[in-house]
């Protein structure tokens, strides 16, 4: 079988039986009065990972997140860290630091000052914070703002100065609470490389609850994707994109095109789907175990689908006709909606691979769209 | 023309306060700064040289010759004077922090309370305001005389034997005005320890401090505008308390407040009173001023 569009160095713990988890969530349920905000949860993350929360507001990570940090304690259930149950164990002598979302600058320090803050609450002698401090001023690069107040810098300045404050401490786990919140898009992309090449120096396991799907492909080694308390799916970013392993991941995660149909005949390696709204068969590999007459989902991204005036050889299978309803050009691709007969929008993407196209396609235009057989994924659940 | 008119309209009403101040501050501080400046007599008004406008400008200029600085010059030289402001300087010091005491985790404890129960707890704090002043003072001398409830209850409580000697003292002084004053304490610390971001406290943990660290090295400094302010709006009406004193205080009580009422209404020397006015309020308005400067330059370097 072939292999997930990966391009990540070799470093894949989860994969291996011997290696030992550093942190896991074991049946961990949170609630606050009525409301279950962590919900049965078991997760691993081991050391040196780079780790996503990824899930909507509300689905409990930051909750996850706080639990890990000793803000909160589960209500039922248990957190190890390397081997050692948390619970009990108050926030200031865990051997994890949290980035927050506000950052939480001392208002009333200077950057040195705050950086310091926690070397001097372990009692560090003088002249060891000070080149610890100076230190994690070139490591964030703002050593000519050792003397500056929070209110003097800016929202990318802040951010690094809260960086630096929690990685000074050299804790086991880091804990980043939507780190890039609070940046715009451009500071953004840069600065989730910064915090990726920081994370491979310093040899850290990173835990990073964000909203934003792309933040968390690009950055995490694995994600979880959470939905109401629970985790949906822990995979790496290939795989929750390329195998979601549920409806709701393969919705949650880009763009995709949803069917839903039932399985009209099984043969060897593959299956075939009737969608009778839309009046298309599929046909697509049998990724999944289903039988003749179960109800499926099948997923399609954008980019998987091909367009063309020209209508394809085999149209009975994996192809459908269309009008040009909606052209969303982004540069360097373009996103085209396409309006089948049904009413259906079926949205293909193509790459602006070229600067100048013969006959470019133009609203309602008439097209037609077909796809390979394993170009979507045949969904179960 | 309309511009004109809003323009005119603006002016107005920025200069209200002004306008607010010169008639209701500045004006009568003039007129009792020239009684200061007076002699005392037996006449009514009390006081000479009186000026007389119809005299004249010549009228006026006699008038002016006979101001002088006697009332201050005996205000420095009698002892009397002197004890009673620094008296009323130690007292109102002593009751401003034992007030701070009280109310600082009164207002911490209503900043962090659930915010369904804040705005309860914020009237419980003001509710005492609708009733008079007097009234809940008098109240306190049924409570602290001898046998008073809290003599009564101490006893009952096989606490003492014979009732504590507490009502006019300077005790009673201190207790009075700390009960008076604590709202206007709370509500400006509750003001700033509500506004800040309580995931300072949470990252001061997260960075090592235990809890009472947390306190001392964020919460507390952080607070420190609305302690500060706090504590002007106790100390300042505390030094010149002149009610709690003369009612819950005793012989020994000596505070500037009662003195400037003995002076006006028995001795009837309004101008002596009015130069322990003045000394007053230069003693008050000068510190407060140079605290004002030195914050507004420490917010300007930080700038």
């Amino acid at each position: 079988m072939k292999s997930l569009g990966s391009f990540r160095r070799k470093f894949a713990p989860w994969n291996d039986p011997e290696a030992k988890p550093y942190i896991s969530f074991e049946n961990v349920t949170k609630k606050f009065g009525d409301f279950t905000a962590v919900d049965d949860l078991s997760l691993t993350i081991y050391n040196r990972e780079f780790f996503a929360l990824l899930g909507a507001s509300g689905c409990g990570k930051s909750t996850l997140l706080r639990m890990l940090a000793g803000f909160e304690e589960p209500t039922s259930g248990r957190i190890l860290l390397d081997g050692q149950d948390l619970r009990g164990i108050p926030p200031y002598k865990r051997p994890v630091n949290m980035m927050f979302q506000s950052y939480a600058l001392f208002p009333h320090m200077t950057v040195e000052g705050n950086i310091a803050f926690g070397l001097r609450q372990d009692g560090m002698p003088k002249n060891e914070i000070e080149a610890r401090v100076a230190e994690m001023l070139k490591l964030v690069k703002l050593e000519q703002f050792a003397k500056r107040k929070p209110h003097q810098l800016s929202g990318g300045q802040r951010q690094r100065v809260a960086l630096a404050r929690c990685v000074a401490k050299r804790p086991k786990v880091l804990l980043l609470d939507e780190p890039l919140g609070a940046l715009d898009k451009k500071l953004r992309e840069e600065t989730q490389f910064e915090l990726m090449d920081l994370q491979m120096k310093l040899g850290l396991t990173f835990v990073v609850v964000t909203h934003d799907q792309e933040e968390a492909m690009t950055m995490a080694d694995r994600i979880a994707v959470m939905d109401k308390g629970k985790v949906k799916q822990v995979a790496t970013p290939a795989e929750v994109y390329e195998a979601p392993n549920s409806k709701f991941v393969a919705d949650f995660i880009g763009n995709v095109n949803m069917f839903e149909g039932t399985v009209s005949t099984v043969v060897p390696g593959k299956v075939d789907i009737n969608v009778p709204a839309d009046k298309i068969t599929i046909r697509t590999d049998a990724t999944r175990d289903c039988s003749a007459g179960q109800p499926v989902g099948f997923a399609i991204r954008p980019e998987k689908i091909r367009l063309s005036r020209k209508e394809p050889a085999d149209t009975s299978i994996n192809a459908a006709h269309g009008e040009l309803y909606d052209i969303a050009y982004f540069g360097d691709m373009t996103v085209f909606h396409v309006r089948l007969e049904s009413g259906r929008i079926i949205k293909a993407a193509s790459l602006n691979a070229v600067r100048t196209v013969d006959n470019p396609l133009g609203y309602d235009d008439m097209v037609w769209v077909n796809f390979d057989t394993d170009a979507g994924i045949l969904l179960t659940a | 023309m309309q511009k004109l008119i809003a323009s005119v309209v603006s002016r107005l009403v920025i200069s209200v306060p002004y306008l607010w101040m010169l008639i209701f501050f500045l004006i009568p501080f003039i007129i009792v700064f020239k009684i200061s400046l007076s002699q005392v007599t037996m006449a009514i008004p009390p006081y000479t040289p009186t000026i007389d406008i119809w005299a004249g400008w010549q009228g006026f200029i006699n008038s002016i010759s006979q101001f002088s600085w006697d009332n201050y010059v005996f205000l420095g030289s009698d002892p009397l004077y002197v004890k009673a402001y620094i008296s009323s300087v130690i007292i109102a010091g002593i009751s401003t922090f034992l007030t701070l005491l009280v109310g600082y985790p009164i207002a911490y404890g209503m900043a962090r309370a659930p915010a369904t129960v804040r705005s309860t707890l914020l009237m419980l704090v003001i509710l005492p305001f609708w009733t008079s002043f007097l009234i809940r003072v008098y109240a306190w001398i049924g409570i602290l005389k001898p046998e008073g409830l809290l003599n009564q209850f101490l006893i009952w409580a096989n606490v003492i034997d014979t009732p504590l000697n507490i009502l006019n003292t300077n005790t009673a002084v201190l207790i009075g005005i700390v009960y008076s004053y604590l709202p206007f304490l709370v509500l400006p610390i509750y003001s700033t320890l509500e506004k800040m971001d309580y995931s300072l406290v949470e990252a001061a943990e997260d960075l090592g401090c235990p809890p009472i660290t947390a306190f001392w090295k964020i919460t507390f400094p952080l607070s420190l505008p609305g302690v500060v302010a706090g504590c002007f709006l106790v100390f300042i009406p505390a030094v010149g308390e002149f009610v709690i004193p003369d009612l819950l205080g005793g012989s020994e009580t000596l505070m500037i407040g009662k003195t400037l009422w003995n002076e006006f209404s028995a001795n009837r020397d309004w101008p002596l009173s009015s130069a322990v006015a003045v000394v007053l309020l230069a003693l008050l308005v000068v510190p407060i001023v140079l605290f004002q400067r030195s914050e507004a330059k420490a917010q300007e370097s930080e700038k």
